[in-house]
C-alpha cells in the first residue's frame, strides 16, 4: 500500500523487490536456512519442536518464531503486491481527487477513502492466503517437526492410513468453505452495493 | 504517463498490426527484471537440454570414499552423503523440474481449457455440472490435493505429474470459463453464428483465440508454481523416487548435515528460487505487455 502512494520513489522499488523475493522463496528451503542461521550458527532460537504454551510459554513462543515467519512470508508478499496494484487503481479515481481537493489530510484520504475501496481484491487474496497457509503448514510442520495436522497428514499418507487422510481432507475442506463464506460476507460490508438475496 | 502517451501516438502513426507487435515488444522488454528473467529461462533451458554434456560427474553414481566433501576444484559445490557431485545433480535436477513443469502445465491447461470453454459456451446445466465439480476441487489447498492424489497413486514421476495436473487444472477451467462468458457476448460471435459456423468451430477457433492472452500469462506463472509444488512434494518424500535428482529431495537430504555442510541444502534452493523468480518475472512482463487490464488478477 505504501508502494502505491509513493509510486516510483525509492521505497516503492525496495518494497516491490522485497515482495518479489517473498513470493519466490520456497518456504521449506527458507525454513531449513533459518534453522541453520538462527538455531545452529547464532543459537538465538531453538532448532525445532513444539511445546504447549501452557507448559512453557517462553519456549513455546521462541519455537514458533521461525515457522510463523516461514508460513506468513508468501501470503504477506502476495497480499502486498495485490494491495499495491489495487491501490494504484483506486488512487486514480475521481473521488480520491475530490477528497484531496476538499483539503482532507493524507491519512484520512489514504486510509478511509482509498483503502476501503481497494480492499476487495485484497480480501479475496487474504481468503486464499488462509487456505494457502493451511496447505503450507503441511510442509512447514514437517520442516520444524511440529506435531500438528499437517504432519499428521504426511504421516498418515506415508503409512497409507486412508481413514485419517479422508478425515483430514474433510476437515480442511470444511475450514476453507467457512473462510470463503466469511470473505463473501465481508464483501457486502465493504461495498454496500453488493447484496445477497 | 508520458511514456504511455508516446506509445499511443506510435500506434496511431503506423499500421495497427505492426504497432501492436511493437508495443508488445517495447512493454515486454522495457523492464530490467523481465530481461533478467528471460536470460535465466534460456540458461535453464540450455542447461536442461545439455545436462549430460555439462555435468562433470554422473548424477546417480555413489562414490562413497568421496562422501560429504566441501566445495573444491574437483567438486564445485561439494558432494552429498553418498559422494555424488552436487553441482552435477543440480544440473540434472533442472531437467526433472522443467520436464515435470512442462508436462503438468500442458496437461492441466488442455483439460482445464476444454472444460472451461465448454462450461462458458453452453452455460445452463453443462456449466453447472462442470463448475460445481471445479469448485469442489478448488476447495482444497493445491498442495493438499496433490498430496492426497499422490498418496493414492504412490511415488514416481508419472504419478506426480497426474497429481499436480489434477491440482492445477481447476484454476485454468475457472479463468477460461470467465473469459469465454465475456468473449461470447461480442458481436463477431453472433456474426459467425449467423453465417452458419458450427458450435465447435466457434468455440475453438473464434472464442479460444480471443481468450489466449490470459491463458499465456497463466501458463507462464503456473510453470513456476508447478516447479515449486513438485519440489515441495519431493521434499516431503512423496514426489520423485529417490535416485532421480530433484531439487526438493536434495534440500531434504542436506537437512541432516546442516551444521557441517549447509551447501547441500543451500545450493538447490538457490537454483529453485532463480527458476521461480524467472517464471514470475516473465509472467509479469507478458501480462503487462499482452493485457494491462489483467494487472493484479494473478
Amino acid at each position: 500500500m505504501i508502494c502505491a502512494v509513493r509510486r516510483g520513489k525509492p521505497i516503492d522499488t525496495v518494497l516491490t523487490a522485497l515482495t518479489n523475493i517473498g513470493i519466490t522463496i520456497p518456504t521449506f528451503w527458507l525454513g531449513v536456512m533459518m534453522m541453520y542461521l538462527f538455531a545452529l550458527r547464532l543459537h538465538w532460537l531453538p532448532l525445532m519442536g513444539y511445546t504447549s504454551p501452557f507448559t512453557d510459554f517462553g519456549l513455546s513462543t521462541r519455537q514458533l518464531v521461525m515457522p510463523v515467519i516461514c508460513e506468513t512470508l508468501f501470503p504477506l508478499a502476495a497480499n502486498a503486491r495485490q494491495a499495491r496494484s489495487s491501490m494504484l487503481e483506486v488512487v486514480k479515481q475521481d473521488y480520491i481527487r475530490t477528497a484531496w481537493a476538499k483539503g482532507l489530510g493524507e491519512r484520512v484520504v489514504i486510509f478511509r477513502h482509498a483503502l476501503k475501496n481497494g480492499l476487495i481484491p485484497i480480501l479475496t487474496l487474504s481468503g486464499m492466503g488462509l487456505s494457502m497457509i493451511i496447505g503450507g503448514s503441511v510442509i512447514i510442520e514437517q520442516v520444524f517437526v511440529i506435531p500438528g495436522m499437517g504432519r499428521l497428514t504426511i504421516n498418515s499418507i506415508l503409512n497409507q492410513d486412508y481413514p485419517y487422510v479422508q478425515a483430514i481432507t474433510l476437515i480442511v475442506a470444511a475450514i476453507i468453505l467457512l473462510i470463503n463464506l466469511l470473505v463473501d460476507l465481508a464483501y457486502g460490508w465493504l461495498d454496500p452495493r453488493i447484496r445477497y438475496s | 504517463m508520458i511514456e504511455q502517451a508516446k506509445n499511443v501516438n506510435d500506434i496511431v502513426k503506423i499500421t495497427p498490426r505492426v504497432g501492436e507487435w511493437r508495443r508488445f515488444r517495447r512493454v515486454f522488454l522495457s523492464r530490467g527484471l523481465v530481461l533478467i528473467g528471460i536470460i535465466i529461462l534460456f540458461l535453464l533451458l540450455f542447461i536442461a537440454i545439455f545436462a549430460p554434456l555439462l555435468a562433470p560427474y554422473p548424477p546417480n553414481t555413489p562414490v562413497l570414499k568421496e562422501a560429504l566433501q566441501n566445495p573444491s576444484s574437483h567438486h564445485w559445490l561439494g558432494t552429498d552423503a553418498l559422494g555424488r557431485d552436487i553441482f552435477s545433480r543440480i544440473l540434472w535436477g533442472s531437467r526433472t523440474s522443467l520436464e515435470i513443469g512442462l508436462i503438468v502445465v500442458a496437461l492441466a491447461s488442455s483439460i482445464g481449457v476444454i472444460l472451461g470453454v465448454l462450461a462458458g459456451y453452453y452455460g445452463g446445466w453443462v456449466n453447472a455440472v462442470i463448475m460445481r465439480l471445479i469448485d469442489a476441487l478448488m476447495s482444497f489447498p493445491m498442495i493438499i490435493l496433490a498430496l492426497v492424489v499422490a498418496a493414492l497413486l504412490g511415488n514416481g514421476m508419472k504419478n506426480v505429474i497426474i497429481a499436480l495436473g489434477i491440482a492445477m487444472m481447476p484454476s485454468y477451467a475457472r479463468v477460461m470459463c470467465a473469459q469465454v462468458l465475456s468473449v461470447k457476448e461480442n458481436d463477431y460471435i453472433t456474426a459467425s453464428r449467423s453465417v452458419g459456423c458450427s458450435n465447435s468451430r466457434i468455440m475453438f477457433s473464434h472464442i479460444l483465440h480471443n481468450c489466449l492472452p490470459p491463458l499465456i500469462v497463466m501458463v507462464t506463472m503456473m510453470l513456476g508454481s508447478v516447479i515449486l509444488a513438485e519440489a515441495g512434494l519431493s521434499y516431503l518424500g512423496i514426489g520423485i523416487s529417490p535416485p532421480t535428482p530433484s531439487w526438493g529431495s536434495m534440500i531434504n537430504d542436506g537437512q541432516q548435515y546442516l551444521l557441517d555442510l549447509p551447501i547441500i541444502s543451500f545450493a538447490p534452493g538457490i537454483a529453485l528460487m532463480l527458476t521461480i523468480f524467472a517464471f514470475n518475472m516473465v509472467g509479469d512482463g507478458l501480462r503487462d505487455a499482452l493485457d494491462p487490464s489483467l494487472r493484479g488478477t494473478f
